[in-house]
């Protein structure tokens, strides 16, 4: 196989984003639940959980935003556009780098919103 | 029709759109309307009521603005020429104004709505009120010891009324809540958001009344047959007297001898109901120790008057169907009007 700078896309790079969205949203649930849901102590401070939040959040968006990176920058390597509908190769693989893009923004700005709880809630009341 | 302009009677100038208006407006009204009373978020009588009533008008206020717009562009794309406006524009209409100005709109509010909620559930500072809700009904006990948590259930002891929980106004209630059997949800629309009420878990709500009033409860998750007629009133009271409904309903009942109290334990229905004073100690129905001061019958259903305890003994199920208390209408009507009177007089 020769060495290419550019990956082919396919329906795996396309859910790649949503995945690790999937994947931070579990893990915050989980890291709040085990922290939270025995419902006691509700005023004490949670800091410990709110970091690791914090920690598992800039992973996640250091993660997409490697691929939201990658799918412009192809994207734009074959030509950027919006249409499509020619039956190659090539539009082919701008339509999946243009869908990576628009997955991989709302993703980024999804875990943004999932985090954010734990900005602004200190325990667990 | 063409009008003639000779014509020196002219129609007369249409009405249609004042008519229009007004039936409008008929429409609206039952809507209108229901937005206040005891039972409404509109009421806006509580402290967190209040604060989530602003953050509906801003965003209703706000989604006008933004349909309003939306309309009119959609308005204007279907009239425009694509010709016109060059595709550059579009896109950038898309990306300003499809993407980035509802990311950033949704996570201004998102952090405005987040931001609000541990004030909600700050600490109280007035009295700890466990509220338990039951098929179909609620049962209170003043003044309890207690926390929230999970594998447990509420606090016993407290001084137990049911149906009906006295607030003090200005100062902040703790109301722990749980369930023995299923979950419910504990709502007083007028004062604040709603909680669940879950069978071994404890949870709380605050509620801090700024207005006296009588407000309406209801049970907001279903829970069987007379889930619709779970109901409870909410009185908000100054504190003075607040302290002074909690110790009369301390008191053993007003009456504990005669007719009434024999009718009532020589037929069983101590075998679920408590009436503090007499012997009558069961568990399993709402206490009934000061029945008669209460505002309604039958969980917030029926007016507190003799009649419709009689209606309630003679056909609980009738009257409340789904109810899990059996009918007396095999009774001599005799008894169901001694025990009647005699729990109209435990005020």
């Amino acid at each position: 196989m020769a060495f290419s700078r550019h990956t082919e896309d396919n329906l795996w790079t396309l859910i790649a984003a949503p995945t690790v969205w999937a994947f931070h949203f579990l893990l915050s649930y989980v890291v709040a639940a085990v922290e939270c849901a025995p419902n006691s102590d509700i005023f004490e401070p949670i800091g410990g959980t709110r970091l690791l939040v914090a920690g598992i959040t800039v992973i996640a968006l250091v993660a997409i935003g490697f691929v939201l990176w990658r799918s412009i920058r192809e994207w734009r390597y074959h030509g950027g556009g919006y249409r499509h509908n020619e039956d190659t190769d090539l539009d082919r693989e701008r339509f999946l780098e243009f869908s990576t893009v628009l997955l991989a923004a709302l993703s980024f700005v999804g875990v943004i919103f999932v985090a954010m709880p734990a900005l602004t809630i200190w325990d667990c009341r | 029709m063409l009008h003639d302009p000779t014509d020196p009677h002219p129609p007369p100038e249409p009405t249609r759109s004042r008519a229009g208006a007004a039936k409008a407006v008929a429409a609206a009204l039952p809507v209108l309307a229901s937005c206040s009373g005891p039972q409404s978020t509109f009421t806006a009588a509580g402290s967190e009521s209040e604060s989530i009533l602003h953050l509906f008008y801003v965003m209703l206020a706000g989604a006008s603005v933004i349909w309003l717009f939306v309309i009119g562009l959609s308005l204007y794309a279907v009239r425009s020429t694509p010709a016109r406006d060059s595709a550059r524009i579009g896109v950038r209409l898309i990306v300003w104004g499809g993407c980035v100005f509802p990311t950033v709109v949704l996570a201004l509010l998102l952090y405005w709505g987040l931001e609000k909620m541990p004030g909600y559930r700050r600490p109280a500072d007035g009295p700890r009120i466990a509220v338990s809700g039951e098929r179909f009904w609620w049962r209170v006990a003043y003044d309890v010891e207690g926390e929230p948590g999970i594998v447990k259930s509420l606090p016993t002891g407290g001084v137990e009324s049911a149906n009906e929980i006295w607030i003090p106004v200005g100062r902040r209630t703790e109301i722990l809540l749980g369930s023995p059997d299923v979950i419910h949800s504990f709502w007083v629309p007028a004062l604040a958001g709603k909680t669940d009420m879950i069978p071994g878990r404890v949870n709380r709500i605050v509620l801090e009344p700024l207005v006296a009033g009588v407000y309406n409860g209801v049970c907001a998750e279903f829970c069987g047959d007379a889930h619709a007629q779970m109901g409870l009133r909410v009185v908000a009271v100054p504190e003075a007297e607040y302290a002074a409904h909690v110790a009369a309903m301390a008191e053993p009942a007003a009456v504990v001898s005669g007719r009434g109290v024999d009718a009532f334990l020589g037929n069983g229905c101590a075998a679920c109901h408590t009436v503090r004073g007499t012997p009558a100690a069961g568990s399993v129905g709402p206490d009934l120790t000061h029945v008669a001061s209460r505002l309604t019958l039958g969980a917030g259903l029926l007016e507190n008057n003799r009649e419709n305890l009689t209606a309630f003994i003679r056909a609980t199920d009738h009257v409340k169907p789904g109810v899990q208390m059996p009918a007396f209408g095999m009774l001599p009507d005799d008894d169901i009007a001694v025990i009647a009177n005699w729990l109209g007089e435990l005020r």
